[in-house]
């Protein structure tokens, strides 16, 4: 009768020698098993926190912007926090959704194919590849009327994924103020984005001109009109980046409809 | 005593960055900043010191013909743990280190000390042995780090030390530092000056030259 005693058979397998095709085998099987067992447990485990640090991290920059756009912090204290709401739009439409952003993440929908699109290259100016179909816009109104606006961008800039939030003015050509959420670009040259003395270069700048064609763009040097924003030295890609951001989500395959569509609500009042 | 020696040891004397010259790939990536260079050191030696232990405690039952991709299966797994813990734990800096972290992996230093020591020695040895390795290289990166953030950015660990031009303060700061070419200048440097004191570590021309002094053209 053979004997079951899983020691018996595991000091059998450990008194094997080395180079046996069975011992080979049992040995591969046994570290990748424990190294998988070890390194599923740590993302499981690990998972709720890093989500929990991501959703703070947008958060924080949200509220930064806001903070830092100059009187938008009296229209708030003076309206309450409630009166900027959040809201998932179709791009394609321009129509909102019934959609509860609490569960919207943009990020999951921006690479599942059911819910997004591929750019074909031609129009993709931002370098993303794929587009969600749906977006979160935050919206502004005090006693009904439509203050401001925060629009998601992002583009592929010289070295990572840029992303930010773009605020406009009501008449949805001003630029209130621009914050970028998260990058990676080279520290002390395309980094300086981030840094306040460049982000407060934006509030006031023209969207587009009088044809409606976008002409706000990240220039080389100094900025001679209010469609032009100085660019960093050292930085060229990282400012080409935030042109075509842009560019591309106030444009056709970005936010126009939806920008339509508030304008025409505007129109009404 | 004799243990310890391997503890100090890779601290200058075998220093696994200038005298073995491993590691230089994150060694130029992670070194803009001190945190980042901190935190990548501190990763690297919890790695290293973990997958030798690890590696030397079951050295004898590892076969000889799948032993490099059951060590490298150790460390990667030990790394990835190590990238999630940082990315739950201290985001900010994650987020800076990007994927160097993760390219721990693919740093020789883990491999060669897996590889050289801990397969032929007991856990303890090995332990300090994969220890003062890591300080080593941590040694080195805070080094560069050092001189990196404080002439390219004026700070310290974030904290201002030369007030900067572009905060109304005296200092421009030197964008060389912050760019990659700049760590293999400061690293070459540092070779330099250690092999000046230490002459031991020259290493010998593997060929040379010779041109006959009374030789002529054809």
């Amino acid at each position: 009768m053979p004997d079951l005693n899983p020691l018996y058979w595991w000091a059998r397998l450990l008194a094997l020698p080395n180079e046996s095709r069975a011992k080979t085998i049992a040995m591969a099987f046994l570290v990748s098993g424990v190294c998988a067992l070890l390194v599923s447990s740590a993302v499981v485990l690990l998972a709720p926190i890093q989500n929990a640090n991501l959703a703070a991290e947008r958060e924080a920059r949200l509220s930064a912007m806001l903070e830092n756009m100059p009187g938008l912090a009296d229209i708030i204290a003076q309206y309450g926090a409630d009166s900027l709401e959040t809201v998932i739009v179709d791009l394609e439409t321009g129509e909102a959704t019934d959609i509860d952003p609490a569960t919207f993440d943009i990020a999951v929908a921006a690479e599942d194919p059911d819910t997004s699109s591929v750019l074909p290259s031609e129009v993709d100016i931002a370098g993303l590849g794929r587009r969600a179909d749906l977006a979160p816009i935050h919206v502004l109104r005090a006693n009904g009327e439509l203050r401001l606006v925060i629009l998601p961008i992002s583009a592929v800039g010289y070295q990572s994924t840029i992303r930010a939030h773009v605020a406009l003015e009501a008449d949805l050509n001003t630029v209130a103020g621009l914050s970028i959420i998260e990058h990676g670009e080279t520290p002390g040259l395309g980094a300086r984005i981030e840094e306040p003395a460049w982000q407060a270069l934006w509030p006031g700048k023209e969207l587009a001109g009088e044809d409606g064609q976008i002409r706000l763009s990240v220039v080389r040097g100094r900025a001679t009109s209010a469609f032009e924003v100085d660019g960093i030295t050292g930085a060229t890609r990282t400012g080409n980046a935030i042109t075509a951001a842009i560019h591309f989500w106030l444009g056709e395959y970005g936010f126009d409809d939806v920008l339509a569509n508030l304008r025409r609500e505007r129109g009404q009042q | 005593m004799k243990p310890l020696r391997h503890l100090y040891g890779p601290l200058v004397d075998n220093n696994p960055v200038t005298l073995q010259i491993l590691g230089i790939c994150s060694a130029l990536a992670v070194t803009t900043s001190m945190t980042t260079a901190l935190v990548m050191s501190l990763a690297l030696i919890v790695v290293l010191v973990a997958s030798s232990m690890i590696i030397s405690a079951i050295r004898h039952h590892i076969p000889t013909s799948i032993r490099l991709i059951l060590q490298i299966t150790i460390i990667a797994s030990l790394v990835i743990v190590a990238d999630q813990v940082i990315q739950a734990f201290a985001f900010d800096i994650s987020q800076r280190l990007s994927i160097f972290v993760g390219l721990i992996v693919t740093n020789c230093l883990v491999l060669g000390r897996a590889e050289a020591f801990a397969m032929r020695n007991p856990v303890g040895l090995s332990a300090l042995d994969a220890l003062g390795n890591g300080l080593g290289y941590g040694l080195v990166l805070l080094l560069i780090g050092f001189v990196r953030e404080l002439f390219g950015a004026g700070t310290l660990f974030g904290q201002t030390v030369f007030p900067t031009i572009h905060d109304g303060g005296w200092f421009t700061p030197l964008n060389l530092m912050l760019l990659a070419p700049s760590a293999f200048f400061l690293l070459g440097l540092l070779i330099w000056a250690i092999r000046s004191v230490r002459p031991a570590q020259i290493e010998l021309a593997d060929y040379e030259i010779s041109i006959e002094p009374n030789r002529r053209a054809p």
